[in-house]
């Protein structure tokens, strides 16, 4: 039996790397997957009245998420906007938006992970998985 | 023989066919034969008079034929954009001028007004209604507040030399955190007491602040359209009504009930009114004045009955950027002295389908609304359904009236300029 457990605690590395190269090759990794499916509940919930079904968002008023950096780009500063809402002025490709985004803070950090996860890789959107522990460590950051 | 008559004929024909039709279309103004990708009632045509490609809020048409448009956002640095109209109804770019953004736009008795979000100007005209100094207009106000929504300042002016602007609501219903979920209201919601509400101030007097104006009427959330009735010699606005009562109060109101609700409100304002925002929100099904969830209402709850009746209402979130009483000559009859509406189109109808994105006439007699809304022009949007508001083509924003009775609409998706016309005999 402990021979069993230790063969497996030594093939782990393998493993892992076994599945980070299919995850590189294969979209998505099922983990992703079922976080991105969750993802779509959490929007439907509480993103979607304002960013609309197909991500859009509102001319002038709710920023499209779709083909914007804030989405795709940096994770920090992406979460920090589901955390904190969003109330300054800010353009978007020539387009300035203005409607007062709420602060989220009020979802776990699995919940903020799996609609993260779910916006950047819909509406044309692909990037990678935001994850729960990500999500903990900003929120502990934005406290300070 | 035959082929020689045919080099006579051809050429003949040709020349008369073109010469007939250079006649009615430099002539006399004609729908474009797809009436400019709009739907009305049978008898009535639309032409497309120019596109602009910019942010067209309101306008205003002079009997000269001279068309001023003020823009959202400046277009190569400027918020004024002339055009004058050719006599098959065609108007082509003058040029532009101001160098603030902003939706308001009036023409009143030899000044035109126009807004940016914090100020008002005004612009002495010539016999011609032409602009004199674009320059130098006269600053009438100034200091006024804007949030980041509903910053916009629609204007009108009654005939006894004062003006009114909408001041809106920085916030959607004034809770601690604005939009935010089971976030409540702030008590009294002391933004009411420079926002919110609609300030009269005079005319012809320059730098004026909120303390030379006098709060006409309070408790309106944002108003876009609004306009002199000059039957009832009363100012008529049209609110937009709170967004969210789903998203922030999910256990009261579930998507269906938050896409129908609350009623984009009609008003006829007299001096003092108390519309009732955000203390409460009216529901157009019931009938009812319902006090809003955040300040104790349980979306039942009937609010004070001291806030004002609408004069009519319509669903939710339609967005009523442009109200004008019809009182040209050209259409029939039971359109005289009736309201156009430019709705400007729903967001916060989702996961519903939009409303919107159309012109409304809301039929009266005697300075009083008489009888259903009905759609009047339709299609802006160039898709039968809209789901998402980025997919609308255009959305009909300004109305104004022509010397001859044609409605002209603006679009401030790509700046198209409509003039639907009646064309029946």
């Amino acid at each position: 039996m402990k021979l069993v457990l230790s063969l497996l605690l030594l093939c782990a590395p393998f493993l892992l790397s076994a599945q980070t190269k299919t995850t590189k090759t294969k979209a998505p990794a099922p983990g992703m997957a079922a976080s991105i499916t969750r993802g779509g509940l959490v929007y439907k919930q509480y993103c979607l009245s304002c960013h609309q079904a197909d991500g859009g968002g509102v001319p002038n008023m709710n920023p499209p998420l779709s083909k914007t950096t804030y989405v795709t780009g940096d994770k920090t500063r992406l979460i920090k906007v589901v955390l904190n809402g969003f109330i300054q002025p800010v353009e978007i490709d020539g387009e300035s938006y203005s409607n007062n985004m709420a602060p989220h803070n009020f979802l776990t950090d699995q919940q903020i992970a799996d609609v993260l996860t779910y916006v950047r890789n819909n509406f044309t959107n692909k990037a990678t998985a935001i994850t729960a522990p990500q999500a903990k460590t900003v929120r502990k950051l934005n406290k300070k | 023989m035959r082929i020689k008559a045919w080099r006579y004929l051809l050429p003949m024909g040709v020349m008369a066919i073109t010469t007939l039709y250079a006649l009615k279309a430099d002539n006399s103004v004609i729908p474009d034969p797809d009436n400019a990708g709009l739907k009305m009632p049978d008898g009535f045509g639309a032409l497309l008079v120019a596109n602009i490609g910019a942010k067209a809020r309101h306008l205003s048409v002079t009997p000269q034929g001279d068309i001023y448009v003020k823009l959202a956002k400046l277009k190569e640095g400027k918020g004024i954009i002339t055009l004058h109209e050719a006599a098959n109804g065609k108007a082509t770019v003058t040029g532009s001028f101001c160098n603030y953004g902003g939706t308001g736009m009036y023409i009143k008795d030899g000044y035109m007004y126009a807004s940016s979000n914090t100020e008002i100007f005004r612009y002495k005209l010539d016999a011609q209604n032409k602009v004199i100094d674009q320059e130098n207009p006269e600053k009438i106000i100034t200091g006024l507040k804007a949030g980041r929504q509903h910053e916009t300042k629609s204007l009108v002016l009654d005939n006894d030399g004062n003006i009114y602007i909408n001041i809106g609501s920085p916030s959607s219903s004034c809770q601690i955190q604005d939009r935010g979920l089971h976030s409540p209201g702030i008590p009294g919601c002391p933004l009411l007491d420079s926002a919110g509400g609609i300030w009269q101030f005079k005319a012809n007097k320059l730098n004026q602040t909120y303390k030379d104006g006098i709060r006409y009427a309070t408790g309106l959330r944002n108003i876009v359209g609004l306009d002199w009735n000059q039957q009832d010699n009363q100012l008529f606005v049209m609110q937009h009504g709170r967004d969210n009562l789903n998203s922030s109060w999910p256990e009261l109101f579930d998507t269906k009930q938050s896409a129908e609700l609350p009623a984009e409100c009609m008003y006829a304002l007299k001096k003092g009114d108390n519309a009732g925002f955000p203390f409460m929100f009216y529901n157009q099904i019931t009938h009812k004045k319902i006090i809003s969830p955040e300040y104790g209402g349980d979306g039942k709850k009937e609010a004070d009955a001291k806030y004002l009746e609408p004069t009519a209402a319509y669903p939710g979130h339609m967005a009523p950027n442009g109200l004008l009483f019809y009182t040209g000559k050209m259409f029939p009859e039971r359109y005289r002295n009736g309201a156009f509406i430019a709705f400007h189109g729903s967001w916060n109808r989702a996961p519903e389908p939009q409303k919107g994105y159309c012109v409304v006439f809301q039929p009266f007699k005697n300075g009083k609304p008489s009888g259903d809304w009905e759609v009047f022009a339709e299609g802006f949007a160039g898709i039968d359904e809209v789901k998402s508001p980025s997919q609308a083509q255009h959305r009909p924003c300004g109305l104004a009236l022509g010397a001859d009775g044609s409605l002209y609409v603006t679009d401030d998706v790509k700046g198209n300029i409509y003039r639907i016309i009646y064309t029946k005999k």
